[in-house]
């Protein structure tokens, strides 16, 4: 072994042991509580694959997996239908376009929580005396007391910061289309539409695919503005699978079976992340 | 004759632009004016909730600062965030370089390689309760304890960002350094720290604005032991009983922690942007 190779692996030593201390070891110790009954302290016995079973007759957990994919679908949809709306907008010939980009970024910036618990008071006063003012029964009550609907106030709070972020991935993908293209396109009298469809829309593709894994990935990670909008309510219905395990493994005893949780999840986000790079990437093309 | 259509700006849509700026200030402009209120001032109409305060009332924000421990709040999450970035700066980037220069020739850092991305499959609630328990037995559940969970969790994402980097600067700068008989040591410190800069900027700011807003983390970390290593946004969910229905204090307290961020974002607005854009499109 030369004499650089041993320097370079003792340079990667510290990351190494951290990772494997703090990342690896748990990992490998959630996987041998999740075939336990282990309730967060005291004694515990090896179930086998009970927890497993059990999991997926668990109706609280069916509706956190359920909640979880509905609210990350529709909200990966609107978030990048909205992102790239914006991003047309703000990369077209505007006045102030530095100051226009920088503030919309802004939501981003901003913690989740506390973001949660501003619309929380929009949604509890606000917006109901909007709904008594138009006259709609739904609305003139807050939506996040709804079983139905509270779930739509979630969409909202996470849509309005994630699409800060995303228009700016796709305006950075927006500049990178050279010119020419458009010049070619308006030569053979492209309408605007078929122009984005056949020639911006093809070549800012791969921006399309950071936005949907990245949107997906978050998504099913949401926890911070459940947390401050509803805190998983009313009745669960608005409980993500984070706040499940977080919830129901820290203080209901569950901390074997929210564990056995945890492992499926872990899959459910590997398998959807392989799935999304591969079926994205092959309609990328390459300029 | 094209370079005057070039210029020409599109007024209709810089108006659509401004008018749908009221989506991203009106939920701050309405923290503002609660923040500021008299109590007295809260009714049910909309009206006088969102018009400006009769008095501005700075005794929320002592009421608030009092009730949350504010200063003490601040201290902590400034101090895990700088640990936190000058941390992930140095020792990220150093494992991220050997990587990096040897992965094309050594199993044993291809692996290391493979090692860390696919950590970035393994959401944090995935290792949180195990983490709790390991946490607390090793007496890390407070401020140091969380920069060290910092740095490790975001080891996955710098690998791809640095190695990334790295392939844009000639080798032939190091082997120069060897040839004047510098160490491997002084190479790294001397030579290539200094030139992954710009990347160090991005991994700085998204790693400062992910630890800064993070909540789950000191949640659960925090969850069994130290009180007082409570973060800023931490304390707005650990003090929401104390708020109870007093939404004026509790707005001046929201807008309290939202304040270093937003100063921050005031005056590094372009390399925020520009950090988070390439984090993400690197």
């Amino acid at each position: 072994m030369s004499k650089q190779k041993k320097m370079h692996i003792l340079f990667t030593l510290p990351m190494v042991l951290m990772f494997l201390v703090f990342h690896t070891f748990p990992l490998v110790r959630g996987l041998m509580y999740s075939v336990t009954d282990f309730k967060g302290f005291g004694s515990y016995d090896f179930v086998g694959i009970a927890n497993y079973i059990e999991l997926f007759q668990d109706e609280r957990v069916l509706n956190s997996y359920l909640f979880t994919f509905k609210f990350a679908i529709v909200c990966t949809i609107i978030v990048n239908i909205i992102s790239m709306c914006m991003a047309l907008l703000l990369n077209s010939k505007i006045r102030a376009k530095g100051f226009f980009r920088g503030m919309y970024f802004l939501p981003n910036i901003l913690g989740g929580l506390i973001v949660g618990y501003i619309f929380n008071y929009i949604f509890t006063f606000l917006v109901p005396e909007l709904g008594k003012m138009i006259g709609s029964e739904t609305l003139s009550v807050s939506i996040l007391g709804n079983t139905n609907l509270a779930w739509i106030g979630v969409v909202i709070v996470v849509a309005w910061q994630s699409i800060a972020f995303n228009t700016i991935i796709y305006i950075s993908g927006l500049q990178t289309v050279p010119q020419d293209v458009y010049e070619a396109g308006a030569i053979d009298g492209a309408t605007k539409w078929k122009k984005f469809w056949k020639l911006t829309f093809p070549l800012i593709a791969p921006f399309f695919t950071i936005n949907m894994v990245l949107c997906m990935r978050n998504f099913l990670m949401v926890f911070d503005q459940i947390m401050s909008l509803t805190n998983g309510g009313p009745a669960q219905s608005t409980e993500s699978i984070s706040m499940l395990i977080y919830k129901a493994g820290m203080t209901a005893d569950q901390f074997g079976y929210q564990s056995a949780n945890s492992v499926i999840y872990f899959v459910v986000i590997v398998l959807i992340s392989l799935f999304q790079m591969k079926v994205l990437n092959k309609r990328e093309v390459q300029l | 004759m094209r370079k005057a259509k070039a210029e020409k700006k599109n007024n209709g849509l810089t108006v659509l632009l401004a008018i749908g700026l009221a989506t991203v200030l009106f939920p701050l402009y309405m923290t503002l004016v609660i923040a500021f209120k008299d109590p007295s001032e809260m009714t049910n109409n909309i009206g006088d909730l969102l018009s400006l305060p009769q008095t501005w009332q700075f005794s929320n924000f002592i009421e608030a600062i009092q009730t949350t421990d504010f200063f003490h709040t601040l201290f902590n999450s400034f101090i895990i965030t700088a640990g936190a970035v000058i941390g992930v700066i140095l020792l990220n980037s150093i494992a991220a370089y050997a990587i990096g220069r040897n992965m094309g020739k050594s199993r044993y850092f291809k692996g290391v390689y493979a090692y860390f991305i696919c950590g970035m499959f393994v959401p944090f609630s995935m290792l949180m309760l195990p983490l709790v328990k390991e946490v607390s037995i090793l007496g890390l559940d407070n401020r140091f304890g969380l920069i060290l969970l910092y740095i490790v969790f975001n080891m996955p994402i710098n690998t791809l960002l640095y190695t990334g980097y790295l392939k844009n600067i000639p080798i032939a700068l190091e082997e120069a350094a060897y040839v004047d008989g510098a160490s491997h040591w002084t190479v790294y410190w001397k030579v290539i720290f200094p030139m992954m800069a710009p990347m160090h900027a991005t991994v700085a700011i998204m790693t400062a604005l992910s630890t800064w807003n993070d909540v789950m983390m000191p949640l659960v970390i925090l969850s069994g032991g130290d009180s007082q290593s409570t973060t800023l946004p931490l304390a707005q969910l650990l003090f929401q009983s104390s708020f109870g229905t007093n939404y004026n204090v509790a707005f001046a307290s929201y807008l309290l922690a939202l304040l270093p961020i937003l100063i921050f974002y005031l005056f590094a607005q372009k390399a925020i942007i520009n950090g988070v854009t390439n984090g993400a499109v690197k």
